[in-house]
């Protein structure tokens, strides 16, 4: 049996004449350690996909198995790294994490738990910004915090949706190791949702693209037989990359294109000019 | 060095940007490309306020001659010209008899506001003398079982002040502890806010003078058997039901209306109900608990005036209505004294909650 398992999952919003089936006839199954990446467009439904699975909302129709029981509701061996980060304002990062580390290890004593804290804040080398709040850290490093409290609760599987979808390239590309790394390190199962071909092939096993909705399925599988541990340098030069990446690419605008024609409705634009709206507040508000 | 950052922080803080900029100009600090900013915040605001003096002085010279004016030709077409002359001199010399009843002018009211703080220091002495007199005897009568005498003067302005802010703050007190757990309860249950609306509805725009007579039918009867003066709790009671509804409405919006990623945060953290309402879900609305709290505050102290003056609970609504009442010579001058005390008071209490706020929330709303 499959550590994860979608069986025909359908989901759809509202009620009646405006039903919309966000999701349709998904199936998908993860191995115990895998780490299978799922790519789509903006709005195809990866996040209704990813709240699906860790429990946040439930399918109109279909399973979804987490190690062959049916998830009914969200719980701590299954980490997620949300796409805006959620920090709570109002907290420190230390506070952050230690607020998940404590649900998590309830019978764990203040001391141990601070330890923990500190551990996973030193893993993504924040020990200095440790009593900051989110408002005052950069965008990369809110997104390390985030991935300290996911992966403090030290989930079975982690779950990320479009974690370094709003991070500048260099920060992406060396969270994308550190995030290779944690999983590495006790081979936990993950699931990472992205818009970004490249990033998964770096760090998936798999990649498995997601046709756009509404009504979006899964499409075929792409395999990714690079050895690990992966450098990006060579990356480039690795044929198996190319093949597959132009592969998915090809796929992916191919299903594109077959949305466009599906689509002949001419819009029609209101012939609009923008006014001197700079000027106008120049002068009202001096 | 430090200091006057600290300083000019505390002043930005508290909504004051205008002190750090006048300290600035004392101290030398203040640069070529700030003094732009300078005579924005600092010279603009202290000119208006001379131009608003002025306006008013001339406002009620023009005042003041028309109604003599008016008094003389009335003389004189009644009585004829000997008690025209007659009242022309009557009023050149500033008789209490014929002087105009009208809007005083600034420097009257300077002179009020000082008599009235003479009066104060008077009263006060009086009492001091009064307190000194009867120690003794106080001792006395509370060692044999008999109740202290306590002074039964007039109270001064600065007395009625303080009264005004203690009935202002019970008030105050009550609305939040009412309208706070009311409005998470009604913002966190659906079916409480749908059996809460109408009732807010309804109630929110009832008049501070309503709500007064409401609170005095149910609190005579309550306090029927009693002695004491009810008015001191009919009065705050009045001022916390007409101010609390800002404060309900905020909060039970703050509450329904918290961020949908940090529910998802609870959610997936499985926070327990009790954990999520006092560690996300308050938090989260605490901004707009605050800016409730600030609205009910500023409400409180404006229908305050007007419950005194009903409840004949001492204080400046009181104040206000016996100086209306009374009619002396510079009754009209002391009510715009109270006038700006009230406004300035005010003021000061708004201030005070966007300091407390700002130092609460972590969403830092900048003052205008």
């Amino acid at each position: 049996m499959a550590y994860l398992e979608l069986n025909n999952i359908y989901k759809s919003y509202g009620h009646g004449d405006n039903e919309t089936e966000v999701l349709s006839n998904i199936n998908l199954s993860i191995e115990e350690g895998e780490f299978v990446a799922i790519v789509g467009f903006t709005g195809s439904g990866k996040t209704t996909l990813v709240n699906l699975i860790n429990g946040l909302i439930t399918p109109t129709k279909g399973e979804v198995l987490f190690k062959g029981a049916p998830v009914l509701g969200t719980s701590h061996e299954r980490g997620v790294i949300f796409q805006n980060y959620s920090l709570l304002p109002w907290l420190t990062v230390g506070q952050n994490v230690l607020m998940a580390v404590k649900e998590a290890f309830p019978k764990k004593s203040k001391k141990e738990l601070q330890e923990i804290v500190a551990d996973y804040v030193e893993m993504v080398s924040l020990t200095p910004a440790i009593n900051k709040r989110p408002k005052e850290l950069s965008g990369g490093m809110r997104q390390r915090v985030a991935v300290a409290r996911a992966l403090a609760m030290k989930p079975e599987m982690i779950i990320m949706d479009e974690p370094l979808g709003a991070l500048d390239a260099l920060t992406r590309g060396n969270l994308q190791d550190e995030i290779l790394n944690i999983w590495g390190k006790d081979k936990r199962t993950a699931l990472l949702i992205t818009n970004d071909v490249d990033e998964g092939i770096y760090m998936a096993d798999r990649i498995i693209p997601l046709r756009p909705g509404p009504n979006a399925t899964l499409g075929p599988e792409f395999k990714i037989d690079i050895e690990r541990p992966r450098d990006k340098t060579e990356l480039n030069d690795n044929a198996n990359f190319k093949k597959t990446r132009n592969a998915i690419i090809e796929y992916l605008m191919d299903i594109g294109e077959e949305r466009k024609s599906e689509s002949n409705e001419k819009i029609i634009l209101p012939d609009l000019s923008p006014k001197d709206f700079v000027n106008q507040f120049k002068y009202k508000f001096l | 060095m430090r200091q006057s950052v600290t300083l000019s922080k505390v002043t930005k803080f508290m909504g004051l940007g205008m002190f750090g900029t006048l300290k600035d100009l004392f101290t030398g600090k203040l640069g070529k490309e700030d003094f732009k900013s300078f005579l924005r915040k600092t010279i603009v605001p202290i000119a208006s306020i001379l131009l608003f003096i002025g306006l008013w002085h001339m406002g009620a010279k023009a005042l003041y001659e028309k109604e003599a004016n008016f008094k003389i030709q009335k003389a004189l077409t009644d009585q004829g010209q000997s008690a025209a002359d007659a009242m022309k001199a009557c009023i050149a010399s500033g008789d209490i008899s014929c002087k105009p009843n009208t809007l005083p002018s600034p420097a009257q009211v300077w002179d009020s506001y000082k008599s009235l703080l003479k009066d104060h220091n008077i009263i006060a002495a009086d009492k001091a003398a009064f307190k000194e007199k009867t120690a003794a005897l106080n001792e006395k009568r509370i060692e044999d079982g008999l109740e202290a005498i306590t002074y039964t003067g007039r109270p001064s302005f600065v007395d009625q002040i303080f009264r005004s802010l203690k009935t202002v703050f019970a008030g105050f007190l009550l609305a939040l502890i009412i309208a706070v757990p009311l409005g998470i309860f009604i913002g966190l249950s659906p079916t409480l806010k749908s059996s809460f609306n109408w009732f807010i509805q309804i109630f929110k725009p009832v008049s501070p003078v309503v709500w007064y007579l409401l609170v005095f039918m149910i609190v005579k009867t309550l306090l029927i058997d009693s002695n004491e003066d009810s008015s001191f709790t009919i009065s705050f009671i009045s001022v916390g039901l007409c101010s609390m509804w800002a404060t309900l409405v905020n909060t039970a919006m703050g509450v329904s209306s918290v961020d949908k990623d940090y529910i998802n945060v609870a959610k997936v953290l499985k926070l327990g109900s009790f954990q999520k309402i006092f560690k996300v879900v308050l938090p989260s609305s605490l901004p707009l608990i605050f800016t409730g709290l600030k609205i009910t505050l500023s409400v409180a102290w404006m229908v305050l005036i007007a419950i005194e003056l009903l409840a004949q609970s001492p204080g400046l609504g009181l104040f206000v209505w016996e100086e209306f009442q009374n009619g002396a010579n510079d009754s009209n001058a002391k009510i715009i004294v109270a006038m700006f005390v009230i406004g300035i008071i005010g003021f000061l209490l708004d201030r005070l909650m966007l300091t407390i706020q700002n130092w609460v929330s972590f969403d830092k709303t900048e003052a205008i």
